[in-house]
């Protein structure tokens, strides 16, 4: 077994040597949550198409469903190769991350055999369906109406910062199915949704950033086969909280890859070392010093956040602890970091992109700026402190 | 520098962190704490005597010396666990010691005194001066040569258990370098003693004049292991230090949470309210990130370079993060937290003595920074 981890390996490391693209004239996003331009999206389609059919993306899924029914060892090796080479996100993120370790989980056999490999090629792009205009934290009370009519379900209503709504062959629907039920979150059911039939109206949403990234999605009349349904009606609250887990990395069994790119402290340094401040670098500044230092230590700390938790001596007080708090922790730390990065370019941090003068093309500003997509969706970090407070602390409710 | 981005645990550690846990739990209970903060001595010297039988002084001293050869890996377990259950002993001034005569003793010393410290007998170091200076260079205690021997002059501060030693480390200036030396016990006058009254109600600490104690050549320590030997000196106290301000800050999360769960206003217990919540959770972000700093900087504390920067961040995060937890659970705890009854002041008393000792949080960060850019 090590013999032949060890040559996986060194096929990875060749392969993403070999075909991990270079920069393209235009600005790849940051996340999956920015993709703006249809030029992104083919980009990063291809790509993870490349890197699955290669055998590295999905190598612990199993193989009778487009998987390389490998071991999550193997897994492991090729997305720690794609980070070495600094290769581009995986686009389909909703898709790899959490619809298919989903289905993979509680899914039927039709749901594994319709669905997992699209999720893998990227041929079928996944978007979410849980937020609604009047409904964001407070998931719970979700209006969207689903009615069953005999093999159908009629849906009526809207969701909004739909990632990828534009480009999706299929959502993950939280939609009420029972106006009766004992409790808000019993009404609610899960269900996988086509978003290519008629009655579905997607409508771009111009970010903070000047991009387009999400959409509103209507649905009126909207018919869609029933056999979507996740579990059974009444069961959406619970599955939509599982859904929450594999989103927050709370819960194993993603594809792999990446989907967002981590700013390294150390780039920071390197920008620190081209900026100047009354003729000297930045870096001379002790403020500066001790600010960059805590960035380098809590990047630390985050990733042997990540060890320890594996570590099951290191956890026993609260093995959940550290999983629920790595979404909170890592999502601030990169609006911080942005931020700091900003702080440090004097005038210039007054640039935009676009702008020829602008350090790193406006790279640190947009990164910024989106990375509040982190700290907002998937539970904001108010709410993901909540959460932490009640399952790791047990501390009473906050409704 | 590189930064060493692993972390483990030893087989010994888990043994140990297991058996520390309950031996503090059973024998240091919050009333008892509280009691011997009253007491002279400032511990119960039955349960140092079963520390040194439990083998724990013996833990990071070399088999040569009779000790199990391990190293402060394994102490850091114990460490974390007596910062925990604020139990005091003069555990971690001996370890200390013990570690000083083995980077800088020489051999004769390390015969003499290593052997002793694993039976059990105390020890501690007296490298502080009022000049409150971290630097464990900046020195002005002397030693004069007088007729075959030496006689020693100057002030030490912040020598802790100092009347239990038997054997003090302390650091004099001789022609201008500093030097090294093994007092024992029984060379120091009950009159050049003098307890300090410090922040830190649960610990001991003495001020110790050097003035007319007479030592003769052999007591001086290695010469050329003198730099060596202080550099150790600040990174295992800043990582024992870390290990007992993770421990406080455990206990302190425990004890605020209590609270929040038990304590109603406006007809709620308090801790549904977000304004108490949310920071309760941020010092607990803050222990886990401190706590898994601490286990790597343990992990690695032995190799060179690696382990300064591994434990000066250990150092740092753990002192602001009971810092910040201590500080938000007398907040929390309303008029009670303000009274001397409740157990937050004590952990808040804990960080700021720790800060205050061999380094706070901004001094390590300003060191890492000049390490790593």
């Amino acid at each position: 077994m090590e013999a032949e981890l060890r040559e996986f390996e060194r096929d990875a490391d060749a392969w993403f040597a070999e075909n991990t693209p270079g920069e393209p004239d235009f600005m790849l996003p940051l996340t999956f949550m920015e993709v703006g331009t249809d030029q992104q999206f083919e980009f990063l389609r291809e790509w993870q198409n490349k890197v699955y059919s290669a055998g590295y993306l999905g190598a612990a899924w199993p193989k009778e469903y487009g998987g390389g029914g490998l071991t999550q060892k193997h897994q492991d090796i090729a997305t720690r190769a794609m980070k070495k080479y600094r290769g581009p996100i995986m686009l389909n993120a909703i898709g790899i991350n959490w619809t298919g370790p989903l289905i993979l989980d509680i899914g039927s056999e039709a749901h594994k055999q319709k669905y997992i490999k699209g999720i893998l090629s990227a041929e079928d792009i996944w978007c979410q369906g849980f937020s609604e205009p009047e409904n964001g934290s407070d998931l719970g009370n979700a209006q969207l109406r689903a009615v069953r009519d005999g093999d159908e379900y009629v849906l009526n209503g809207s969701k909004i910062w739909t990632t990828h709504g534009h480009y999706a062959k299929y959502m993950i629907l939280l939609a009420r199915t029972d106006l009766d039920a004992p409790s808000k979150y019993a009404g609610l059911s899960f269900i996988l949704t086509p978003m290519t039939v008629p009655g579905i109206e997607t409508v771009k949403i111009k970010k903070l950033t000047g991009e387009h990234g999400f959409t509103q999605t209507f649905f009126t009349d909207t018919r869609i086969p029933a056999d979507g349904l996740m579990g059974r009606e009444g069961e959406g609250w619970k599955i939509a909280m599982q859904t929450l887990e594999y989103e927050r990395s709370a819960r194993g069994g993603q594809a792999g890859g990446y989907v967002l790119t981590e700013v390294d402290p150390l780039e920071i340094l390197q920008l620190a070392s081209k900026a100047k401040r009354d003729g000297q670098s930045v870096l001379a500044d002790p403020v500066v010093r001790d600010k960059l230092m805590d960035f380098v230590i809590d990047a630390q700390a985050m990733a042997l956040n990540g060890k320890r938790a594996r570590i099951s001596p290191l956890v026993r007080d609260c093995p959940q602890a550290l999983p629920l708090m790595s979404k909170l922790t890592h999502t601030e730390f990169a609006l911080r970091i942005n931020e700091f990065a900003i702080s440090l370019m004097g005038t210039k941090g007054g640039y935009y992109v676009d702008e020829p003068n602008a350090i790193d093309e406006g790279y640190w500003h947009r990164s910024y700026l989106n990375a509040f997509s982190a700290t907002i969706g998937g539970g904001t970090s108010q709410i993901q402190r909540n959460i932490i407070g009640e399952h790791a602390l047990s501390l009473p409710k906050t409704r | 520098m590189k930064i060493s981005t692993e972390i483990g645990i030893t087989e010994a550690q888990i043994d140990l962190l297991d058996v520390a846990e309950n031996f503090c739990l059973d024998h240091s209970p919050i009333e008892k704490v509280r009691a011997l903060m009253e007491d002279d001595l400032g511990y119960d010297p039955e349960v140092w005597k079963q520390i040194g039988e439990l083998g724990w002084l013996a833990v990071a001293i070399p088999e040569d010396y009779d000790g199990v050869g391990l190293s402060l890996t394994e102490v850091v377990p114990i460490a974390e666990q007596m910062g925990r259950y604020l139990l005091n002993s003069p555990f971690i001034s001996t370890t200390l010691a013990a570690q000083a005569l083995i980077m800088g003793g020489t051999d004769a010393q390390k015969k003499s005194y290593l052997p002793q410290i694993v039976a059990g007998k105390a020890a501690t170091l007296a490298l502080s001066e009022s000049n409150g200076d971290w630097d464990l260079n900046n020195i002005d205690a002397k030693a004069t040569k007088d007729g075959n021997g030496y006689v020693l002059s100057g002030t030490k501060t912040f020598v802790m258990d100092l009347t239990s030693a038997e054997l003090v480390v302390i650091s004099v200036k001789l022609d201008d370098a500093v030097r090294l030396v093994a007092l024992r016990g029984d060379q120091i006058s009950q009159h050049a003693v003098r307890r300090e009254r410090i922040i830190d109600e649960v610990k001991r600490s003495y001020e110790l004049t050097l003035d007319g104690i007479s030592v003769s050549l052999d007591q001086f320590m290695n010469e050329n292991a003198t730099k060596a030997t202080l550099g150790h000196i600040h990174l295992a106290a800043n990582l024992l230090g870390s290990a007992e301000l993770c421990g406080a800050c455990k206990s302190t999360i425990d004890y605020t949470v209590e609270y929040l769960k038990t304590r109603r206003q406006f007809g709620k217990l308090i801790g549904s309210y977000q304004a108490l919540k949310h920071p309760t959770v941020d010092a607990f972000v803050g222990y886990e990130k401190a706590r898994s700093l601490l286990y790597a900087a343990a992990f690695c504390f032995d190799r060179q370079g690696e382990g300064e920067v591994a434990t000066r961040m250990a150092k740092a995060r753990a002192d602001q993060a009971l810092s910040f937890a201590a500080d938000r659970a007398i907040q929390f705890h309303g008029g009670f937290g303000f009274t001397y009854d409740c157990d937050a002041q004590l952990y808040r008393r804990c960080a700021l003595f720790h800060a205050s000792q061999y380094g706070d949080a901004a001094y390590h960060k300003r060191k890492l920074a000049d390490l790593l850019f």
